[in-house]
C-alpha cells in the first residue's frame, strides 16, 4: 500500500516535470477563424464581439484575470487599495513601449480613461464611480472614487479598458484618426495587413515587454463567411482555431472527434454568456407574473441543452450565471411541468390572445431554438405567433419594446454589478436601446439592492445583498432564464497554451506556442 | 454608331439616377439604422452611444437633405463613405470588383462557349445517346441549387479528395508570385466559377439546341444543302449563326445578374467580392456601402446590355443600329 503510494507521488512528480519540460518552442503561423468580420481595429472606438477577439493581440489592459476572475498583473504590475475601498493605487511595468517605440507612461493611462469615457458606453458607465484619476510619476496612477465601489478591480481588461497611445491621438478627431487603420497598441503582436473580406495579418512585437514572448511569428485570421464552410476550412487544416461560436453548434460534436483535436469550455468565465427570453412586461399577457412563471414551467430547458445546444452549457437558475460572483442557486426552481404552466395560466386568465415570438437571428442552432420554444409555449396553451427578421430589425423592435417575448443572450462582466443590474433596475429603462432593462420591469426593492450591491464594503456583505436580489428577480420572472452558454474553442493539439485567462482568445495569444 | 453609344449613356445615366432615388429610401425602409446594428453589436449601448453614432453619419439631417448630398456626391464620382468600415466606399468596391469580375466573366465564359458547344453538338446528333445524356446532365445542372452545388463540390473536391481548396481568393501567407500565383488563383477559382457556371452552361445548352433544330428546318438550310455544301459548313455558317441570336439575348439577360447571383457562392466559396459586400452591407444597414455597390452593380448592367446589342450587330449584320 505504502509502496503503491509513493509510486503515484514520484508518477505525479514525473508528470509534473515532463509538463514544465515542455519549453514553448518559437517560431511558426497560426491560422484562426474570424467572424464575422470586424468593422475596425481601433478597440477604443469598436467593442463588437470579432474586434475584441483581434484587437486583444494588439491592444493591452492594465489587469488581466485569471479563470477564477481574480486580477492578475497586466500593464500594471502591482497594486494598492486603502482601506477606505476608494483610493486604487497601480504600479506600471516598466520598460513597456508602444509598437512605434514610444513608451508607456501614467499619462498614457490617463489619457485613455479620457478618451474611453467618449467613445465606449461601457467604459463610460464603469468609470462614473471615480472622482479623480491622477498620476504622480511616470510609473504610477491613482483612482480616487467617490464612494467605494465593489466591482472596481474588474473593470481593467483590454476589452474594457484597452490602453490607447496618447503621442498619437491626443488632440485629434478620433472617429477619423489615420492610426485607426494601423492600430498600436503596446501588445505581443502588431498589425500588419488587413484584406478586406479574406484575412487580417499580424506579426510579432520583437519588442513585447514580456522577454522572449510571445512565441509565434504571425497570426492569421481567415473571414469565411459561411458556417460550413469554416467547419470545412478547419478540417481540411487550412485553419487551425475555431474561437467559440465560429461554427453551428450541431457541427461542435463531429469535429470534436477529428484526430488531433482539442476542445475546451475554457476562457468564458468573464462573459459568461446567459441566454433568455425578454418578456415584455408593460403589455399584454406577459405583464401578467403568473403567466410569466408559466412561460419557466412550459419550457424543457433541458431537451434545449441536450439537443440543441449538444449537451453544452448548463440549465440557467436566474439572472446570475453560476460563474459570476455572488451567485446562489438558493433560489425558486422552475422545472419543466407543462401540468402546472397550463394551472398558472388558467388562474391567470389568459384567453388565448396572440403573443409574438421572435428567435435571434444568429444562424441555425438559434433558429432551431426559437421553433423547440415555440412548441413547449402551444403545448400548454399559449397562442404563439413566431417574428422573424435579421439581426437590425430584431434589434430595433427590442429596443423600441415592439415584441412580447424575445431571445437573446447577454454578457455578465463577472460581477452582478457590471453585467447584471443592467437588465432589472428602473433607472435602465431607456426606450431605443438594447441591453438595458428592455423588459420594463420595476421593483424599488430591487433597486435599492442593486444600487446598494455596487457600494457595500466587504464582499460578504455584497454577497448577503445579491443573494436577496437573486431571490425576489426569480420569484417575479421578469425575463425567463434559459441557459448559461458555453462556446467551446475547437483547435488543432499541437497549438499549447492557447487560453490562459478568463477573457480566453480575447486576451490574445501571448502565450501560444506551437509544437512542431 | 458612335451617335448611337453617345444617346444609350444619356439613357443610362438617367436610368441610373432613377435607380439611385429609389434604392436611397427603399434602404430606408428596412427596420433598424447603422446605429442600432452597431450599439447592439457593442454589447452595451447608452442613448449618447446610439446619438453619437447617428451624428457621426449624418442620420440625424433630414432625409431630403441627406439624398441631395448623396446625389451630389455620386455626380462628382464620390460613393461617399462607409458608416461602419471608415473607408471610402469607392476604395471598398474597387478593391473587391475584381476579385467578381474575375469570377463571374470566367463563368460566363466558361457556361457560353461550353453551353454553344454542347447545344450545338447535342442538335447535330439530335435523337443519339450522346444528346439524350447531355439534355438529361443539363436538365439536372438547371433544377439544382447552386448552394447544395457548391456544398457537394466542397465534400467531394476539397474534403475527400483534397484537390481544390475550399474557400478564399489565393493561399493567404504563400506569397506566391507570377505564374505560381496565377496558378494559385485559378485553382481557387475553378469551384466558385462552376457552380455559377453550370446553371447558366445548362440553359444555353438547352437554349442553343431548340434553336438549332428550328433553324436546320428553315428553307435557307435546305438550300443550301441542295447547293452541296459540306454540312460542317451548313452547320456552322448557316444554321449555328442563326441559332445564336435568342442565346445571346438570353447572355445579355443574365450579365446582368451574374453579380447577384455571386452573392451565394462568394458566401460559401470566401470569395473577396462585391456580392459579399453587398449581402453584408445590407446586414449590417450600411447605407452609403449599399447603396454604392447597387449603383456599380446597375452600371455594369447597363454597360453589359449596350455591349449585347453591340453582339447583335456582329453576330448579324441585318440588325441596324436604331437612331
Amino acid at each position: 500500500m505504502l509502496k503503491q503510494i509513493a509510486l503515484g507521488l514520484m508518477l505525479s512528480c514525473c508528470a509534473v516535470t515532463m509538463v514544465n519540460a515542455q519549453t514553448p518552442k518559437l517560431g511558426g503561423t497560426i491560422n484562426a477563424v474570424i467572424q464575422p468580420e470586424p468593422p475596425g481595429l481601433m478597440l477604443a472606438l469598436v467593442q463588437n464581439g470579432p474586434t475584441q477577439m483581434v484587437s486583444g493581440n494588439i491592444y493591452e489592459g492594465l489587469l488581466r484575470y485569471d479563470k477564477k476572475l481574480n486580477p492578475l498583473p497586466g500593464l500594471a504590475e502591482s497594486w494598492t487599495v486603502s482601506p477606505d475601498s476608494k483610493v486604487y493605487t497601480f504600479k506600471l511595468k516598466p520598460g513597456v513601449t508602444w509598437h512605434d517605440g514610444k513608451p508607456f507612461t501614467s499619462a498614457d493611462v490617463l489619457f485613455s480613461t479620457e478618451m474611453l469615457k467618449q467613445t465606449h458606453a461601457r467604459a463610460r458607465n464603469n468609470l462614473s464611480k471615480v472622482e479623480k484619476i491622477e498620476a504622480p510619476d511616470d510609473l504610477t496612477v491613482v483612482f480616487t472614487l467617490k464612494e467605494p465601489f465593489g466591482p472596481f478591480l474588474g473593470i481593467f481588461e483590454v476589452g474594457s479598458m484597452p490602453m490607447i497611445p496618447k503621442h498619437i491621438y491626443e488632440g485629434t478627431d478620433y472617429k477619423t484618426n489615420p492610426a485607426n487603420n494601423k492600430p498600436i497598441g503596446t501588445g505581443p503582436f502588431m498589425f500588419k495587413e488587413w484584406q478586406k473580406g479574406s484575412f487580417i495579418r499580424l506579426v510579432k512585437n520583437p519588442n513585447y515587454h514580456e522577454k522572449g514572448k510571445p512565441y509565434i511569428d504571425e497570426i492569421y485570421w481567415q473571414v469565411i463567411p459561411d458556417a460550413a464552410a469554416r467547419s470545412v476550412a478547419y478540417e481540411t487544416h487550412k485553419v487551425d482555431v475555431l474561437p467559440g461560436g465560429s461554427v453551428e453548434n450541431f457541427d461542435v460534436p463531429r469535429l470534436s472527434k477529428l484526430p488531433n483535436t482539442c476542445v475546451t469550455g475554457d476562457g468564458w468565465e468573464f462573459f459568461s454568456p446567459l441566454a433568455w427570453l425578454w418578456l415584455n412586461n408593460r403589455s399584454g399577457p406577459t405583464s401578467n407574473k403568473l403567466v410569466r412563471q408559466a412561460i419557466m414551467y412550459a419550457i424543457d430547458r433541458n431537451f434545449a441543452k441536450d439537443v440543441i445546444w449538444n449537451g453544452l452549457g448548463k440549465v440557467a437558475t436566474g439572472p446570475s450565471a453560476s460563474t459570476i460572483k455572488f451567485y446562489t442557486d438558493d433560489v425558486k426552481k422552475y422545472p419543466f411541468d407543462p401540468a402546472k404552466a397550463k394551472a398558472l395560466l388558467k388562474e391567470a386568465g389568459y384567453k388565448g390572445e396572440k403573443i409574438r415570438l421572435q428567435p435571434l437571428p444568429y444562424g441555425e442552432t438559434w433558429q432551431r431554438w426559437g421553433e423547440a420554444v415555440k412548441q413547449n409555449l402551444i403545448d400548454v396553451g399559449f397562442n404563439i405567433e413566431t417574428i422573424a427578421t435579421d439581426v437590425a430589425g430584431s434589434n430595433e423592435r427590442i429596443g423600441n419594446w415592439d415584441y412580447d417575448i424575445a431571445f437573446t443572450y447577454l454578457y455578465q462582466y463577472g460581477d452582478p454589478a457590471l453585467g447584471v443590474g443592467r437588465n432589472y433596475v428602473s433607472s435602465a429603462i431607456a426606450k431605443g436601446q438594447q441591453f438595458n432593462n428592455v423588459e420594463g420591469y420595476s421593483n424599488p426593492e430591487v433597486d435599492k439592492l442593486f444600487a446598494d450591491g455596487a457600494v457595500a464594503t466587504p464582499d460578504s456583505k455584497r454577497k448577503e445583498i445579491y443573494e436577496k436580489a437573486q431571490k425576489i428577480l426569480v420569484e417575479d420572472v421578469p425575463v425567463a432564464w434559459l441557459l448559461e452558454l458555453q462556446f467551446p474553442t475547437i483547435t488543432n493539439c499541437k497549438i499549447k497554451n492557447l487560453i490562459t485567462t478568463a477573457i480566453g482568445v480575447n486576451d490574445g495569444f501571448r502565450d501560444a506556442w506551437i509544437d512542431q | 454608331m458612335l451617335t448611337f453609344v453617345a444617346q444609350r449613356i444619356v439613357k443610362g445615366v438617367v436610368v441610373l439616377l432613377a435607380i439611385i432615388v429609389l434604392n436611397f429610401f427603399l434602404i430606408r425602409l428596412a427596420p433598424g439604422d447603422p446605429a442600432v446594428v452597431m450599439a447592439g453589436e457593442a454589447g452595451a449601448s447608452d442613448p449618447l452611444f446610439v446619438a453619437q453614432l447617428r451624428e457621426k453619419f449624418s442620420l440625424d439631417r433630414p432625409l431630403p437633405e441627406q439624398l441631395f448630398k448623396y446625389v451630389k456626391g455620386v455626380a462628382q464620382l464620390d460613393l461617399g463613405f462607409s458608416f461602419r468600415q471608415q473607408v471610402p466606399v469607392a476604395k471598398l468596391i474597387a478593391d473587391r470588383l475584381g476579385a467578381t469580375l474575375l469570377l463571374t466573366l470566367t463563368a460566363f465564359g466558361i457556361s457560353l462557349a461550353l453551353g454553344v458547344l454542347f447545344g450545338t453538338l447535342a442538335a447535330r446528333f439530335a435523337g443519339s445517346w450522346a444528346d439524350s445524356a447531355i439534355t438529361v446532365a443539363a436538365l439536372i445542372f438547371y433544377a439544382t441549387p447552386l448552394f447544395w452545388v457548391a456544398l457537394m463540390a466542397i465534400l467531394l473536391f476539397s474534403v475527400y479528395l483534397g484537390w481544390l481548396p475550399s474557400f478564399g481568393y489565393e493561399t493567404v501567407g504563400a506569397n506566391y508570385t507570377g505564374l505560381e500565383h496565377v496558378l494559385d488563383v485559378g485553382a481557387h477559382l475553378i469551384m466558385p466559377a462552376m457552380t455559377i457556371g453550370l446553371f447558366f452552361m445548362a440553359t444555353y445548352t438547352r437554349m442553343t439546341r431548340a434553336s438549332m433544330l428550328e433553324v436546320q428546318r428553315l428553307d435557307f438550310v435546305k438550300t443550301a444543302r441542295a447547293k452541296g455544301l459540306r454540312n460542317s459548313v451548313i452547320q456552322r455558317r448557316h444554321v449555328l449563326r442563326n441559332a445564336l441570336l435568342p442565346v445571346v439575348t438570353l447572355a445579355g439577360v443574365h450579365s446582368g445578374t451574374l453579380i447577384g447571383g455571386a452573392v451565394l457562392t462568394e458566401t460559401v466559396f470566401a470569395w473577396p467580392g462585391i456580392g459579399r459586400l453587398m449581402y453584408e452591407a445590407l446586414l449590417q444597414r450600411d447605407y452609403n456601402l449599399l447603396l454604392g455597390v447597387f449603383v456599380v452593380c446597375s452600371a455594369m448592367v447597363l454597360i453589359f446590355n449596350l455591349i449585347t446589342d453591340l453582339v447583335y450587330r456582329l453576330v448579324d449584320p441585318r440588325i441596324e443600329f436604331a437612331s
